[in-house]
């Protein structure tokens, strides 16, 4: 190995790369920014102001966030639902001055003041909801409007009453209690706006209404076509951000006792940054309260911070100016690029030198050498069938076959000429076999394994294993099952070729050559599924040997072939039997003299071999060229292999024409017959074994004879 | 004759409309109001609304092309009190305002790449602007909140000149006016801002430079603002910068849409902007006359500005195919 190539492998193989690819893909990608920002917000502040987390800085700064973090959680439910509202400083200041009148004016109760304050927020929220819901208004101009008119109200309220609020003589426990008193160390308005931001993300997440407002914000015009009423919907939040800014205006009377020309003061740019900043998008559907919080807390400790630094006046102003336009902006991009950004980091190809393989070339007196003999197949369903991947036959000597558009198809014996869809099962059945009691077992592509009864009943047996701790990408999801055998005490052992892509994504795969494949076994006694072995390159075909203590495992990508102990001294290990094979092996299956019967999907070519020796050729490639010109494993041709108990290849035919059987996934032989499938192809091949047992068949092998 | 670009047949309406109602309220004030005919307060009330005016003009251009500069007053004020701040300590003019010049460019060009080749939307983009051009101007490069011109500066002699007794921010915004009718209906650019802002994707894809096109027209508001700061400091002589605070910016919103404006961009024109100035100005002044207190003008203000909105939406409801994402 040249020392390139050792410096490539070291960086390939060694560098987890694909990793920043998984991560990306979760979902909490989205909060982390805004996690990170609180989390150095908050040390920054800490460390350079003396004193920030003491006990009663705390508290005052606390009972502020109290407040501030009601306004934000109501903007945060009006940005979801697609809107936005602007006015909350109005409302905020109007509802103060509501509570402080009706308790310091008309010296009523401050039950009474408080439903004041409840009620001026939610007019002003309905009218707002009623302007930019019901007559479709743009919310961010509509509710500045009212929020120019709000404030202008507020001011001559205040003018006209400050006076007659200095001099009431009005008190009350209960207000003092909810300006100043703590409840188990914490002031009442820290509590509200906890009870509240609990309330509200149970309602969001986990409730009807909260559902409508987050599909209206997702997609305006699919939740009309869903039924939902839109414009009712929009009213509400808009009513909801009312009612909770008007909280925040009762609690901040409560705790100045009285209302002033400051009140509520760019309350509304404050609120808006600290929703956008914790990562709530503008235009509606993403976002969380968990996340209106995390900035209300950010934009409170910046601004509170910076005063108490002693910076001047404005300094809030250009503070909040650059963290709105700067999280805006990270919005705007992150959600417009994070899938361009996926797809462009995702691929991250592995170093890999294949072993030297002898030719397959016609005559050229390798046991691998092809011939032509695949041509000369009588074909079934031609033209009917796309995608028989696996073929399988019943001891009526029926054919099943699954199909790409997700049926399980069956030709009638003994002509094969009558079809019928025996099942649909949905999603792209791939490996078949029949168990025991006559139950056909499939592999079904992305959705895992699944059984169907002869009398057609279609039952999931797994989908999932368990989760492997170190993996990032979910694991315990199959993605892509492909082909399975049943073990004669009817555990059913199968593989998933890959963790990290869909199944039609194979392609990727195999340029990636990560080995992410895995063995699994279901165990049909209590339902469990258990992974096996993993880290093969795309584990494929699964045969039981005929003696049942062992079975043959194909890895495709690797070219080779494996058998894995059931029973005996190497029980749970596997070994490599067959490698460096020129072709990549697909399914296996008993053939009918003691050997095994070997499907090749494709043949190996230098160019692409070479190519795995390069992984920064293949990155390149996938990133900067569109798909129809990737170098891919070649797939025109293929064919079929048969191989002895130990691994020693006894023969090998293919189709050279290319015509009717060029790329083979399966092969299942049946009465003297060879019946072969493929998964691009549009027919079974039915080729007469010169010298096979007319009697032998696959379930009379497994299960006995005709009981 | 083709109707892009022209007032709809609606939007006429509307235009006519206010324009009645600016008469009726012209004649109404002027029987009913005492010294409100006296040539003096015609001139003042002309006066009154030529820095609404000029910002508005701005305002047009970015509305047409479907988008909103919630930062020129910002810009306006705090470009001319740096001007000014640089003057006073002794900054050699023509240094002092190339800074300026290049400042307000820099704002302008921002706004423009932002919502250009960012995607951001124009309205948070420049609330963002404008909260931080006042927030870094007002706590690092000036000391106090009204910042005087200098003794005998050339912004000093523009407020004092006079032409035919009329105050010469008459003429610029006349002939402002003039300039940006003529790069509206008569350049190439200007036409194409009817396009871009009817139907933005579709004039991207005959191959109109959208993204460019965008970038001008906020650089061209932000230059517009620093004009006009610069008539507000000549008349004031000083600037205050807290008329940031004030309803100022959401005047020449209402000047703008009241005048027939379409916020959802591609329609409209300096004279819809004319018609808007002419009643805002008539409005302000009739209310100065019968002494209503500043407060409640702002209260009266914010309602018409509501129902104009309200008219507006309701004559050019949102186009929902090719409204963009967070346009809101």
């Amino acid at each position: 190995m040249s020392l390139r190539e050792r410096l490539q492998s070291w960086r390939y193989n060694l560098v987890p790369d694909h990793l920043v690819g998984e991560i990306l893909t979760k979902r909490w990608t989205d909060n982390a920014i805004p996690f990170l920002a609180l989390v150095v917000t908050l040390a920054s502040f800490g460390s350079i102001i003396p004193g920030f987390f003491k006990l009663s800085s705390l508290q005052e700064s606390t009972r502020q966030l109290g407040e501030f973090s009601m306004v934000v959680t109501g903007m945060t439910v009006v940005m979801l639902g697609g809107g936005i509202d602007l006015s909350v400083g109005s409302i905020f200041a109007l509802s103060c001055f509501s509570a402080v009148y009706v308790f310091f004016i008309l010296e009523q109760s401050i039950w009474l003041a408080l439903c004041a304050s409840l009620a001026a927020g939610l007019i002003f929220g309905a009218v707002n909801g009623y302007l930019v819901g019901y007559l479709r208004l743009r919310a961010f101009l509509t509710t500045l409007v009212t929020f120019i008119f709000g404030r202008a109200l507020f001011d001559i309220l205040v003018t006209t009453y400050a006076a007659d609020v200095q001099l009431s003589q009005a008190t009350s426990d209960v207000l003092d209690f909810i300006g100043d008193g703590t409840f188990w160390g914490l002031s009442v308005s820290v509590w509200l706006a906890i009870i509240l931001a609990i309330v509200t993300h149970i309602a969001l997440t986990r409730s009807r209404p909260g559902w409508h407002v987050l599909a209206v914000g997702g997609s305006r015009r699919s939740a009309h076509n869903a039924g939902i009423r839109v414009r009712r919907t929009v009213f509400m939040t808009y009513v909801f951000s009312g009612f909770c800014a008007s909280i925040g205006g009762f609690l901040i009377a409560c705790r100045l006792s009285g209302a002033g020309p400051g009140t509520g003061l760019n309350l509304e740019i404050m609120a808006l940054t600290a929703a956008v900043v914790g990562g709530v998008s503008l235009g509606g559907g993403r976002g969380s309260v968990v996340k209106g919080l995390m900035g209300a807390i950010i934009v409170l400790t910046m601004t509170n911070g910076l005063i108490r630094l002693g910076y001047g006046t404005g300094t809030n102003q250009m503070v909040l100016g650059i963290m709105l336009a700067v999280a805006v902006t990270i919005d705007i991009r992150w959600l417009k690029n994070r899938h361009k950004v996926l797809n462009e980091v995702y691929v991250a190809p592995v170093y890999l030198k294949m072993g030297d393989t002898q030719s397959a070339v016609p005559g050229s007196g390798t046991p691998y050498a092809l011939d032509n003999r695949l041509s000369a197949a009588d074909h079934i369903g031609l033209g009917e069938l796309e995608g028989p991947e696996d073929v399988i036959l019943d001891r009526d000597d029926h054919l099943y076959c699954g199909t790409r558009h997700g049926e399980i198809v069956r030709f009638f014996a003994p002509d094969y000429v009558r079809s019928e869809v025996f099942a649909h099962i949905g999603g792209f059945p791939l490996g078949l076999a029949f168990d025991k009691s006559g139950n056909l077992i499939s592999c079904v592509g992305a959705m895992g394994l699944y059984s169907v009864s002869p009398d057609r009943e279609v039952k999931r047996l797994s989908a999932e294993t368990s989760r492997s701790w170190t993996s990032i990408v979910d694991d315990a999801r199959l993605r892509d099952p492909n082909d399975c055998d049943i073990a004669p005490d009817g555990r059913i052992y199968f593989t998933d070729s890959t963790k990290r892509y869909d199944a039609h994504d194979w392609a990727l795969d195999s340029i990636e050559n990560r080995a992410t494949g895995r063995l699994l076994v279901y165990d049909p006694r209590d339902g469990s599924t258990k992974t096996l072995l993993d880290g093969y390159r795309y584990t494929n075909g699964v045969c039981m040997a005929h003696d049942g203590k062992s079975l043959f495992f194909a890895e495709s990508w690797a070219c080779r072939v494996h058998r894995y102990w059931l029973e005996g001294p190497k029980a749970g290990t596997a070994e490599c039997v067959i490698r460096d094979m020129p072709g990549y092996p697909d399914n296996i299956n008993r053939a009918s003299d003691g050997n095994y019967w070997m499907a090749w999907l494709g043949m190996r070519t230098p160019s692409f071999d070479l190519s795995l020796r390069h992984p920064d050729m293949r990155k390149r490639m996938t990133r900067r060229l569109p798909q129809d010109e990737w170098l891919f494993p070649n797939i025109n041709t293929g064919g079929v292999v048969k191989f002895n108990e130990t691994g020693g290849i006894v023969e090998a035919m293919g189709d050279l024409s290319g015509a009717a059987h060029p790329m083979v996934t399966s092969m299942r032989e049946h009465k003297g017959y060879l019946f072969v499938g493929g998964i691009l192809n549009n027919r079974i091949g039915r080729y007469k074994i010169s010298g096979a047992d007319p009697d032998w068949t696959s379930p009379a092998s497994y299960w006995g004879a005709k009981p | 004759m083709n109707a892009i670009g022209r007032p709809s047949l609606r939007s006429l309406n509307q235009e006519g409309i206010v324009f009645a109602i600016a008469v009726v309220l012209f004649v109404a004030a002027a029987v009913g109001l005492p010294g409100f005919i006296d040539p003096n307060n015609l001139v003042a009330i002309v006066r009154s609304v030529s820095v609404l005016g000029i910002l508005a003009l701005g305002m047009a251009v970015v509305i047409i092309g479907r988008g909103i500069d919630l930062s020129a007053v910002a810009i306006m004020a705090m470009s001319v009190a740096w001007y000014l701040q640089l003057l006073n300590t002794g900054t050699p003019d023509g240094l002092a305002f190339a800074y300026v010049l290049a400042g307000v460019l820099a704002i302008g060009l921002l706004n423009g790449f932002l919502v250009a080749y960012a995607d951001v939307p124009a309205i948070f983009v420049t609330l963002a602007t404008g909260s931080f051009v006042f927030g870094y101007v007002r706590s690092q490069l000036i000391t106090q909140d009204a910042v005087p011109v200098p003794q005998d500066h050339w912004v000093e002699l523009l407020g004092g000149l006079r032409f035919l007794d009329i105050p010469i921010e008459v003429f610029v915004f006349a002939g402002l006016a003039f300039l940006f009718f003529l790069f509206l209906r008569y350049t190439k650019w200007g036409r194409y801002i009817y396009f871009a802002g009817d139907n933005p994707v579709a004039a991207r894809n005959i191959g109109i430079p959208v993204r460019p096109m965008l970038v001008l027209r906020y650089v061209l508001s932000a230059f517009v603002a620093l004009i006009a700061g610069l008539l507000t400091a000549a008349s004031l002589h000083s600037i205050n910068t807290r008329v940031v605070n004030s309803t100022l910016l959401y005047d020449i919103v209402l000047v703008a849409v009241i005048g027939g404006i379409g916020l959802s961009g591609g329609r409209g024109g300096v004279r819809n902007v004319l018609v808007g100035a002419a009643l805002i100005g008539i409005l302000l002044n009739a209310m100065t006359i019968i002494d209503i207190p500043l407060l409640y003008q702002n209260l009266i203000k914010a309602a018409i500005l509501l129902g104009a909105i309200i008219v507006d939406g309701i004559i050019n409801p949102r186009d929902e195919q090719t409204a963009q994402q967070g346009d809101i």
